[in-house]
C-alpha cells in the first residue's frame, strides 16, 4: 500500500501515486477510473466506499481538510449509514481529474463557507446507505435468501433465519457488481451510534510524529526548488532582472519570469534547495514597473472609506418601515463610526505547490481548498487540455479561505514549464505570503439609532462603506452592481436560500442597512467568517451602545428584538446564564449574538483591564446551535479556535500600506495570539435538530464584539477602530 | 562535509555553514517533520532540540553545531510516537491542521525536560509558538496531562 518517494513514505490513502506516466521519465500517476487492487479484486462498492478483504473501509472525501475536521465528520456520516466497524475506517482524497473523468461523481470539491459537512452530508449519507444495501444484497444473493431478511451491523451481515453471517470484506467484490439502489432510506439522528458522537479525528496520529506530508513537504525524485517575488505593489509588473548577478551562486539552476493569467507578475529563482533559491532571490537585482497604485497608503484608504459613509448612493441590503420618520420623531439619537482593517489569513504553512510539466501532461501536488479550481488553474497555466492535467491534494497547513485561490498553482506551473520533465516545488517565504494575500475586506460603518422616551429602539440605519469581495474576485456574481455578500448576517430572510444562512438576528420596525461600495487597490478574499466578521462587530457593538444610551440591560435590550428568532435568543440566553450575566460580582462582561453560515451563535466575554491598560480576557462562554452536531468534540475545537483567530484579528492584526506596499511582512509586525493570551473557552453545543449549520466560521463573528463590549463594561471606553493594539494604554 | 549527530545517528551533510539547521534537516536530510513557518524565529514551527533544549532551527546556523551536539527532531523524539507529550496530544485530539504541532510538541517536550511540572504561568512564559487554528486550550491541557504521564 505504501509508496516511497525519495525517502518519504507516502501511504496510498494520502496520495494516489503509483502507475507510471510514460514518456515524462516520471513515476507519478493517477488513480485508474475503475479501481482494482493488485490481485484484480474490485473493492470499490461505490464512489464513496471502498472495502478491502480485511474489512478496512476507505471513505472517499472530496472536500479538503485544513484542520476543521470535515474529513472525520464526513467519514462518520458515511460509516453511520454503512453500518461498518468505525475502528476500521480510513479515508482517501479522490483526485479532481478523476472526478472530471467520472462525470463529477464526487460532486463539489470546494471547501469554504463552512459548507464541508452541510453541503455534502445528504449525498454522502446516501452513498453510505446505498453501499450497505449493495453489500447486503450481494450476501443475500450468495445465500439465496431475500435481502430484506438480512441485517448489517458493525461490518457483519447476518441472516438470522439460517444463522448465516459474513463480513463486508468478503462480499465487497460481489457488491461492486450489484446495481445501485434507486431509493435509500436514511437513519434518524436518534439512531446514530458513530455520527453525533465525540469520536477522535482520523488524521491525528501522523500529525504528532512529523510523518504527515503537507504540500510544503512534497519530495519527488530530481525535484528542484523555487522561491518567488511578485511585484510588491498590486497592479505593478516585472520590468527586468539581472540573472548574471546570481546565476553562479551555489545550486542555482535558473531564473524564471513568472507571469500568470491571474494578475501576478514576478520572478523566481530555481535551485537545488529552497534555501539556496531564496538566498539567490534575495540578491537578485530586480526592477519593477510599480504601476498605478504606488501612492496608495492608509490615508488614501481612510479618505475613500469615509467618503462612502456620507455618500447619497448606496446599495440597499435590508430595510423595513420608515427610517426617516423614526429619526424625525426620536427622543434621542445615538451615532457611532467603526472601522475594520484589511487582514491576512496567514496560515502556518505559507503558500506552496509542486508541479511537473511536459508537452503532453501536467501534474500538481498542492494544499488547496478547491481541488477542481486548482486543476483548472493547472490546465490554464500549462496550456494543456484539462484531461491532460491532474492535481493531488494534500492536507492543508491551514486554509481559512486563502487556499481557495489558486494563484500559487498558476505560478508553479509557469515555472515548471521552464524545466520540462523536472518536478518544481514553489515555496513562498512568509514575507511573500503576507504581501500577496487575498485580504479580509476593509470597511467602515456609520450607525445611527433612534430611541423614544422610554428607551425603545425605534429606528436603525447601518451604513457600510468599503470593499466588496465579489467586485474584486468574481464581478460576474454582482447583482446589478450590488454585492449581496456584503450584507452577511444583516439580511432579511426569504431573499435566497444561500442568503437565508446569514439573516439578521433582530426585528426592527424601521431599518435601513446599505452599502456604499468603495474598492481600494487591495486584493480582497474570503477570510474565515467573511463579511459576517465586521457586520457582527458593527451590529453587536452598536446594539450595546444603544442599550447603554437607553439605560437598559444589553441582554434584555437585544431580546426585545428577537421574538421571531427563538433559536438566536436561546444561544444568547445560554451564554448569559452560564457566564453569570447580571451578577453583581465585579466582573465585566460583554455579549454578542449572530446568525451566520446557517448556525446560531453567541458569546459572553469576561475581561479585566489593569490601571495601565493591560487587557486580560478571563473567560469566554460560547454557545452554538448548528442544528445537527456530527462530532461535538470537534465543534468545541472549532469554537475554541475561532476565538484565537477572531481575537488575533480584533486585538493585534491589520494590513496597512505605504507607497503601495504591505507594511506587515512577518509575524513580528503581524502578531497572532499565543497561549498566554488565549482565554479559557467554555463551549455549549446545543443542537436543536432538523438542520445542518456550519461550524468552522460562525463563532468568529461573536468573538470580537463580545470582547469589545466587555472592554467597555470594564473601562467605559468604546473601541471603534480595530485592531485594539495599544488603545487602552494610550487613552 | 560536516559531521552531525541527528536523532542518535551520526551523519554527514554537505551544506554551507550559514544554512539554518531547518533547511539542513528538511533538504539535506529529507526529514520534513520540522516545519518552515516564518524564517525569523517568531512562530516556532521549526522547533528542534539541541542537547535536550528547544531551539528554533530556522535561525540556528549549521556553523553553531558540531557532532558533539545531540540534535533531535520530531522524527527522533520517540521510537513509536509515544513520548508523553505525543500520548497526551493523541488523547486530547489536540491538532487541527497540525502544521505547527511538531514544533509545538518539541517546544513542550523541551520545556518538560527542565520543568517537569510547569504551572500555567510557566507555560505562558515558555510556550510562545504560534498556532493559527488556535489549539492552545488543548495544548495547555495536554501539557499538564503529559507532565502527569512523565
Amino acid at each position: 500500500m505504501n509508496n516511497v518517494v525519495n525517502g518519504i513514505e507516502i501511504s496510498r490513502r494520502k496520495f494516489i501515486v503509483g502507475a507510471s506516466v510514460a514518456g515524462a521519465g516520471l513515476s507519478l500517476g493517477i488513480l485508474p477510473a475503475s479501481r482494482a487492487s493488485a490481485d484484480g479484486h474490485l473493492d470499490e462498492v461505490n464512489a464513496w466506499v471502498v472495502i478491502a478483504p480485511d474489512d478496512t473501509v476507505t471513505v472517499r472525501i472530496a472536500r479538503s481538510e485544513m484542520g476543521q475536521g470535515t474529513l472525520t465528520g464526513l467519514a462518520q456520516l458515511v460509516a453511520e449509514e454503512l453500518e461498518c466497524d468505525w475502528e476500521k475506517v480510513t479515508w482517501e482524497f479522490p483526485t479532481p481529474g478523476e472526478n472530471l473523468a467520472r462525470e463529477r461523481v464526487w460532486k463539489d470539491f470546494s471547501t469554504g463557507g463552512s459548507r464541508g459537512l452541510r453541503g455534502s452530508q445528504q449525498y454522502m449519507r446516501e452513498g453510505g446507505a446505498a453501499a450497505r444495501m449493495m453489500l447486503i444484497e450481494a450476501a443475500a444473493g450468495q445465500w439465496g435468501v431475500p435481502a430484506a431478511e438480512c441485517v448489517a451491523e458493525n461490518s457483519v451481515i447476518r441472516h438470522s433465519k439460517s444463522g448465516r453471517k459474513t463480513t463486508y470484506g468478503k462480499v465487497a467484490d460481489a457488491a461492486s457488481k450489484v446495481a445501485p439502489p434507486t431509493e435509500v432510506k436514511l437513519k434518524s439522528e436518534s439512531e446514530w451510534t458513530v455520527a453525533g458522537k465525540p469520536v477522535k479525528r482520523l488524521d491525528t496520529a501522523e500529525k504528532l510524529t512529523g510523518k504527515l506530508v503537507y504540500g510544503a513537504d512534497i519530495q519527488l525524485d530530481g525535484m528542484l526548488l523555487a522561491s518567488i517575488k511578485d511585484c510588491p505593489v498590486m497592479g505593478g509588473t516585472l520590468k527586468s532582472y539581472d540573472e548574471a548577478a546570481v546565476k553562479n551562486m551555489p545550486g542555482v539552476r535558473g531564473v524564471v519570469k513568472v507571469e500568470t493569467t491571474v494578475g501576478t507578475s514576478g520572478v523566481a529563482v530555481v535551485a537545488d534547495t529552497w534555501w539556496r533559491a531564496n538566498q539567490a532571490l534575495e540578491r537578485l537585482p530586480i526592477e519593477w514597473d510599480l504601476g498605478p497604485n504606488v501612492d496608495f497608503d492608509d490615508d488614501a484608504l481612510t479618505a475613500l472609506l469615509e467618503d462612502g459613509l456620507e455618500a447619497d448612493e448606496a446599495f440597499k441590503g435590508n430595510w423595513a418601515g420608515d427610517i426617516d420618520g423614526a429619526f424625525n420623531s426620536a427622543d434621542q439619537m445615538v451615532e457611532a463610526v467603526y472601522k475594520v482593517p484589511s487582514q491576512n489569513h496567514a496560515p502556518m504553512e505559507p503558500m506552496n505547490a509542486t508541479a511537473v510539466w511536459s508537452e503532453d501532461r501536467c501534474e500538481v501536488w498542492c494544499p488547496t481548498q478547491n481541488g477542481e479550481s486548482a486543476l483548472a488553474a493547472a490546465s490554464d497555466a500549462a496550456g494543456l487540455p484539462i484531461e491532460q492535467c491532474e492535481v493531488y491534494k494534500t492536507i492543508l497547513g491551514g486554509g481559512f479561505g486563502r487556499r481557495g485561490a489558486p494563484d500559487y498553482v498558476h505560478q508553479v506551473v509557469a515555472i515548471a514549464k521552464a524545466f520540462p520533465g523536472t518536478p518544481i516545488k514553489l515555496q513562498w517565504s512568509r514575507e511573500e505570503d503576507q504581501k500577496h494575500g487575498f485580504f479580509h475586506p476593509t470597511t467602515m460603518a456609520k450607525m445611527r439609532g433612534s430611541l423614544d422616551k422610554d428607551g425603545n429602539l425605534t429606528g436603525l440605519h447601518l451604513r457600510i462603506s468599503g470593499q466588496s469581495i465579489l467586485a474584486g474576485l468574481m464581478p460576474h456574481a454582482l447583482q446589478d452592481g450590488m454585492d449581496p455578500l456584503a450584507f452577511q448576517t444583516l439580511f432579511k430572510g426569504g431573499v435566497s436560500p444561500q442568503m437565508d444562512d446569514h439573516q439578521i438576528s433582530y426585528d426592527f420596525d424601521n431599518l435601513l442597512v446599505d452599502h456604499a461600495m468603495r474598492n481600494p487597490p487591495i486584493r480582497p478574499g474570503f477570510w474565515r467568517g467573511v463579511n459576517m466578521n465586521q457586520n457582527a462587530i458593527y451590529m453587536e457593538c452598536f446594539m450595546e451602545e444603544l442599550a447603554y444610551a437607553a439605560g437598559r440591560d444589553p441582554l434584555e435590550f437585544r431580546l426585545a428584538h428577537m421574538k421571531n428568532n427563538p433559536k438566536g435568543a436561546a444561544v444568547l440566553k445560554a451564554v448569559a446564564e452560564r457566564s453569570g450575566w447580571g451578577a453583581k460580582d465585579g466582573k465585566h462582561r460583554g455579549l454578542a449574538v449572530t446568525y451566520g453560515f446557517g448556525s446560531y451563535v453567541a458569546a459572553c466575554a469576561d475581561v479585566t483591564v489593569s490601571d495601565d491598560g493591560e487587557l486580560k480576557i478571563d473567560r469566554i462562554v460560547a454557545a452554538t446551535d448548528c442544528g445537527t452536531a456530527v462530532n461535538p468534540q470537534q465543534i468545541e475545537a472549532q469554537v475554541e479556535g475561532s476565538f484565537v483567530y477572531g481575537l488575533s484579528a480584533a486585538l493585534y492584526q491589520e494590513i496597512t500600506y505605504a507607497d503601495g506596499v504591505v507594511q506587515q511582512q512577518n509575524f513580528h509586525t503581524y502578531p497572532s495570539m499565543r497561549i498566554k493570551d488565549m482565554p479559557e473557552v467554555e463551549t455549549v453545543v446545543m443542537p436543536s435538530g432538523g438542520f445542518y449549520g456550519g461550524v468552522g466560521e460562525p463563532t468568529i463573528g461573536v468573538a470580537a464584539p463580545a470582547v469589545l463590549n466587555a472592554i467597555h463594561a470594564a473601562t467605559g471606553k468604546r473601541i471603534r477602530r480595530l485592531p485594539l493594539k495599544d488603545q487602552l494604554q494610550k487613552a | 562535509m560536516k559531521k552531525l549527530k541527528v536523532n542518535g545517528k551520526r551523519i554527514k551533510v554537505d551544506a554551507d555553514e550559514g544554512t539554518p539547521l531547518l533547511w539542513v534537516i528538511r533538504e539535506q536530510l529529507g526529514m520534513t517533520g520540522t516545519k518552515f513557518g516564518c524564517g525569523i524565529a517568531q512562530c516556532g514551527a521549526c522547533t528542534i532540540h539541541i542537547d535536550g533544549r528547544a531551539v528554533r532551527s530556522c535561525v540556528y546556523p549549521l556553523s553553531a553545531v558540531t557532532d558533539k551536539n545531540e540534535i533531535t527532531t520530531i522524527e527522533g523524539l520517540s521510537e513509536n510516537g509515544d513520548h508523553p507529550v505525543q500520548q497526551a496530544w493523541a488523547e486530547l485530539d489536540t491538532p487541527q491542521c497540525g502544521y505547527c504541532q511538531p514544533g509545538m510538541i518539541m517546544a513542550v517536550a523541551g520545556m518538560l525536560n527542565d520543568t517537569p511540572n510547569p504551572t500555567d504561568a510557566q507555560i505562558d512564559e515558555q510556550i510562545t509558538n504560534i498556532c493559527r487554528c488556535g489549539t492552545f486550550q488543548r495544548v495547555r491541557k495536554g501539557i499538564h496531562l503529559a507532565a502527569k504521564k512523565s
